[in-house]
């Protein structure tokens, strides 16, 4: 279908992109990469006046290491997340889970920052950040903020930006010489996840000395899975993972929709927390 | 309206335009190249992929004026004087394609995913053609096609 009529602007900055949004108000939307948001406007769902396109603005995009952790800007697409060195080698569950997102045609527009600042909780990438404890930077009319992933995911698609805030970049802690998987159980190879783990596991000596686990698509924000990432510590052998994992769908609240009941998506948690957790643990 | 400078497929074309209109809508309706079909709507399809600045992307999915100042290959601009490029040729032989709605769209892809992996094994051609449908299921010839493409020796 054809989008609703809207006015368009393309800012050089993001000081211009942040008062063409507060002039804007609750009517301003913004475009990256525009994966999430064409689908939105072609099907007629978003009905923005003023769409804001920060797809140019130059410093938003790239990798960079920074101290502990890795920076990533808002614009990098997830084309260049997966290939990327850095991301590769210090956050690699992020490298794989985006992988795993759409197809390649997908994968050269759609950005980091879109995809986490659209807020979807059946989209791969809220509950990798979640998992990977990472932060996100916003700017608005009254500065800079760091936002952690654990505040940032509110409700259904929405963030804890304001309509004139723009996500700039995400912080992602350093995690080299943890294992990972990504483990996504979806109908037909694009379709998005039913549900999907993100697990991430330092082991020392053989056994698990701590484990996080973030849940897609289990509840109106991604989640992460507090008892079963208790009840993985200390966990040695694959019988103790598969006992600890059946803790993963505690507190949640999985949608029931026409792929999945709730008590299916439950089930669902419980066996891909176990073998992403295997996976992760090098015990798979 | 906005005011777009576009090449597409060698040649540059200045245009004002809504911005609302889709880039696979500019191609088709205001330029004329039918040669890039509209499938689902949805972004799930792929029929509408074209190269956008050396990259496949679904054109259904990106506004023109995102394509601003860009450089646009479609499956129009794959032939150089009539004459088929070799992954083209390469559809023709291994006849990849039935109804051939989905066939530009793979052919951008494949095109796209040759030229990152230019020795792909079956396997990585099903997984590089993920977002590309096509509703014949004539997948089998397609993916040979791509591998012979790629200069691969193909059985049957």
């Amino acid at each position: 279908m054809i989008p609703p009529a809207f006015d368009y602007t393309r800012p050089a900055t993001v000081d211009e992109a942040v008062r063409a949004l507060a002039d804007a108000g609750d009517e301003g939307k913004v475009l990256a990469g525009g994966q999430s948001l064409l689908p939105l406007l072609r099907l007629r769902l978003a009905f923005p006046e003023l769409v804001v396109d920060v797809g140019r603005i130059p410093g938003l995009r790239g990798v960079r290491e920074v101290g502990d952790s890795l920076t990533i800007g808002a614009l990098t697409t997830h084309h260049e997340v997966i290939r990327d060195p850095l991301v590769r080698r210090y956050a690699g569950l992020l490298a794989a889970a985006t992988a795993t997102v759409a197809d390649p045609a997908v994968r050269h527009r759609g950005t980091l920052g879109g995809s986490l600042a659209h807020a979807d909780p059946a989209g791969d990438l809220p509950a990798v950040m979640l998992a990977l404890d990472g932060e996100l930077v916003a700017v608005g009319p009254r500065g800079r903020r760091t936002i952690p992933a654990r505040e940032f995911f509110v409700d259904y698609l929405q963030s804890a930006l304001t309509a004139d805030e723009l996500l700039v970049e995400v912080r992602i802690p350093k995690a080299d010489g943890w294992g990972f998987h990504y483990e996504k159980f979806q109908r037909v190879a694009q379709a998005w996840a039913i549900v999907g783990v993100a697990a991430l596991v330092r082991r020392d000596n053989g056994h698990i000395a701590e484990a996080r686990v973030g849940l897609t698509n289990m509840g109106s924000t991604p989640l992460r899975a507090s008892a079963a990432e208790a009840a993985l510590s200390g966990a040695g052998d694959p019988d103790a993972v598969a006992r600890a994992a059946q803790e993963a769908a505690e507190g949640t609240r999985p949608a029931q929709d026409t792929s999945a009941s709730p008590e299916y998506r439950a089930h669902l948690a419980r066996v891909l927390t176990k073998r992403a957790v295997l996976t992760a643990a090098g015990m798979g | 309206m906005t005011r777009i400078s576009v090449k597409v497929d060698g040649t540059t074309y200045e245009d004002e335009v809504e911005p609302r209109l889709l880039l696979v809508h500019y191609l088709r309706d205001r330029l004329g190249l039918t040669g890039t079909p509209i499938g689902c709507d949805t972004s799930n399809c792929g029929a509408c992929t074209v190269d956008l600045d050396g990259e496949s992307v679904k054109s259904c999915s990106v506004l023109a004026v995102q394509a601003d100042g860009s450089d646009v290959t479609t499956v129009e601009g794959l032939a150089h004087n009539g004459e088929l490029s070799g992954l083209q040729r390469a559809f023709h032989e291994r006849h990849a394609l039935q109804c051939g709605y989905c066939t530009p769209g793979m052919l951008m892809a494949a095109r796209d995913l040759l030229r990152e992996n230019p020795n792909p094994s079956a396997d990585d051609v099903r997984q590089g053609l993920e977002g590309n449908l096509c509703r014949c299921t004539g997948y089998q010839n397609i993916v040979r096609a791509v591998l012979a493409a790629s200069g691969q020796e193909v059985t049957a």
